[in-house]
């Protein structure tokens, strides 16, 4: 092999288009492998909605069902928690719950529930923060042992974050945005379905 | 033999490696109990590879199974029960010897030029092992293994804009579950260690290129007999491999103490929230990492000021990273003419036990809730733990130092 007449230019150019060529294919390569960890078929149909007859739940006490593989909290708001939401705004960081990712467009109010049911609370448990499953401290004040001016409300026992009966986040905890509410549409007055959204809210 | 030896050598270097790397190795003469850690290192990533292989023969990575099967090697499998805690205590005592190695580094200075890339591939070796162990304790399926792990992933679901998709690729599914416990069991049985052996034939080789460092924190290539060995060196084989082999007795007279008599060392080694199966609806009471990341997860808890742009979520994840990416800088941070800490002056000593007073309290806060005064001396800690690393430069070049000898003292 005689090095006089090569063009060293010329096979500079063609090992950088081979290596590009080949950098390329190997992208293409890579991409059934890093979809294939993505979440599998199986995995998505297993977000089926949930029907739910809560008729035997009593007031104040909390229903945990499971959808999507989450915990989804169903409760019966009585009046004494439903008069204490409005009076929080100053302590919540997103109490109008601006935030549009968090909740149905018809969930968007104080109460974070649908108008015909007010009182209905539907919530994904599941703190915003990192995600562990906050406490149920329903109690007014002292009894609840969260101080005695507590209102009522959830308390995530991984890194305190604290939230009001409606979800909304308080200020100055780490969780960012209020609790999620997922779609749901009343069948009748006592049996709900988590997952769809009512019919005369075209979503 | 003779005729085997030759017939070997003329075509794999064996007794060439064996000299160079053992029987002709010079390594300094003075080294001291510090030394003990590198080769404990080793022979805890053996013990868990091989101890792992045979809990592999029994366990099952499935989320209906999981956690009965680990119970089945508990009670049911010959032996299961010692496999099982060798694994998992081993785990913990893998990490004292890796952070009391790393602590060698840092007192006589074994980061320092021309030893970068030692340290280098050591801390690559350490976030591994981190990974290691964080996907390891997912497998038992205990609730805190399932709550752990549901906690760390959603930190990566702070990065704006691709967190979200990120995480539910991470799990390959929309929330822990059987997906996520199969995949790191590939991982962490497969990928990881595989990794882990290669970053540690990396990290000897650039080891045994330069040469150990020692207490004195100088070069004994710089003081060689005519024959080109230095003079303050003596052969790794037989010296240190018997000096070693004392260390390992030790060391396993401790390990077993723990494996024999107190297997859960009061929920330091082996959580009782892990004594549970796993349960998506229900978060323990109290979610504590296993101790050796405590420090830092103690520094992701610590930021709690809303007002940065982004939100605390974002910044405590971020500084938690920052709080190991830090370590990968310290050659080049550390500017002071010597490397050990025999001949530095008082503002290095009194820094290195600030540093060593803010990460153990770190730890320690990492078990308790983040409330109150904890936060506060948590938020406190966090700012000695990174002053010690960005404010080096300014104090090691300011700080007094002694004559360092010509020759090991």
């Amino acid at each position: 092999m005689s090095e006089q007449n090569v063009d060293k230019g010329r096979r500079r150019m063609l090992t950088l288009a081979t290596s590009a060529v080949g950098a390329v294919g190997a992208g293409f390569m890579a991409t059934p492998f890093i979809l294939s960890m993505t979440p599998s078929a199986r995995a998505k149909a297993a977000g089926a909605p949930v029907e739910v007859d809560f008729s035997k739940l009593a007031e104040g006490v909390l229903l945990t069902i499971e959808w999507q593989g989450k915990p989804v909290w169903i409760v019966k708001r009585s009046n004494a928690m439903m008069e204490k939401l409005g009076t929080l705004t100053d302590l919540l960081a997103d109490p109008d719950s601006d935030v549009i990712a968090q909740q149905p467009a018809y969930a968007k109010n104080t109460s974070r529930a649908q108008e015909k049911h007010p009182n209905i609370s539907v919530m994904v448990g599941l703190c915003t923060h990192l995600g562990c499953v906050p406490l149920e401290k329903f109690a007014i004040g002292p009894a609840s042992d969260m101080g005695d001016d507590w209102s009522g409300g959830y308390f995530c026992p991984c890194h305190g974050s604290k939230f009001d009966m409606a979800g909304r986040v308080y200020k100055n905890v780490p969780a960012p945005t209020n609790l999620p509410v997922p779609p749901f549409r009343f069948l009748n007055d006592t049996v709900i379905v988590v997952g769809e959204n009512p019919e005369e809210a075209k979503v | 033999m003779e005729k085997l030896m030759s017939w070997i050598d003329d075509r794999f270097p064996l007794t060439q490696v064996w000299e160079e790397h053992m029987a002709k190795y010079y390594a300094p003469k003075n080294f001291n109990f510090w030394y003990f850690f590198g080769s404990l290192a080793i022979l805890m990533l053996v013990m868990q590879i091989i101890t792992g292989i045979f809990l592999t023969m029994h366990y099952k990575p499935d989320a209906e199974l999981a956690f009965a099967s680990v119970e089945y090697i508990m009670r049911d499998v010959p032996w299961g029960w010692l496999m099982r805690y060798m694994h998992a205590i081993g785990a913990s005592m893998f990490f004292i010897v890796i952070y009391l190695h790393m602590f060698r580094a840092m007192i006589y200075g074994s980061y320092r030029a021309p030893r970068e890339l030692i340290w280098i591939f050591g801390m690559v070796i350490f976030i591994a092992l981190m990974a290691e162990s964080f996907m390891g304790y997912l497998l038992p399926w205990g609730n805190m293994s399932f709550w752990g792990a549901q906690v760390i992933i959603s930190l990566f679901g702070a990065i704006p804009y691709v967190g979200d998709g990120l995480v539910e690729w991470l799990r390959g599914d929309y929330v822990i579950s059987d997906a996520t416990l199969n995949r790191f069991f590939a991982f962490h049985v497969a990928a990881v260690p595989l990794v882990l052996v290669i970053l540690v034939f990396l990290h000897i080789v650039a080891l045994h290129k330069v040469g150990s460092n020692n207490p004195d924190g100088i070069e004994i290539k710089k003081n060689k007999d005519k024959d080109g060995i230095p003079l303050d060196g003596i052969p790794f084989h037989p010296y240190y491999t018997v000096k070693d082999i004392v260390g390992v007795i030790v060391f396993l007279m401790v390990f077993s103490a723990i494996i024999f008599f107190a297997p859960e060392l009061g929920g330091w080694f082996l959580e009782k929230d892990n004594f549970t199966p796993a349960d998506p609806l229900s978060t323990p009471s109290h979610i504590v990492p296993l101790w050796y990341f405590t420090p830092y997860y103690s520094i992701l808890r610590a930021v709690t000021w809303e007002w940065l742009p982004g939100g605390a979520k974002l910044w405590g994840v971020i500084a938690m990273g920052a709080s190991l990416v830090v370590l990968f800088f310290l050659p080049w941070l550390d500017r002071s003419p010597v490397k050990s800490i025999r001949y530095r002056g008082g503002i290095f000593k009194a820094a290195l036990a600030i540093f060593i007073f803010s990460f153990l309290g770190l730890g320690w806060l990492g078990t308790q809730p983040a409330e109150g005064l904890n936060l506060l001396f948590a938020q406190i800690g966090m700012f000695l733990y990174f002053g010690f690393f960005l404010l080096m430069p300014i104090y090691t070049s300011l700080d007094s130092t002694k004559p360092v000898p010509e020759r090991l003292t």
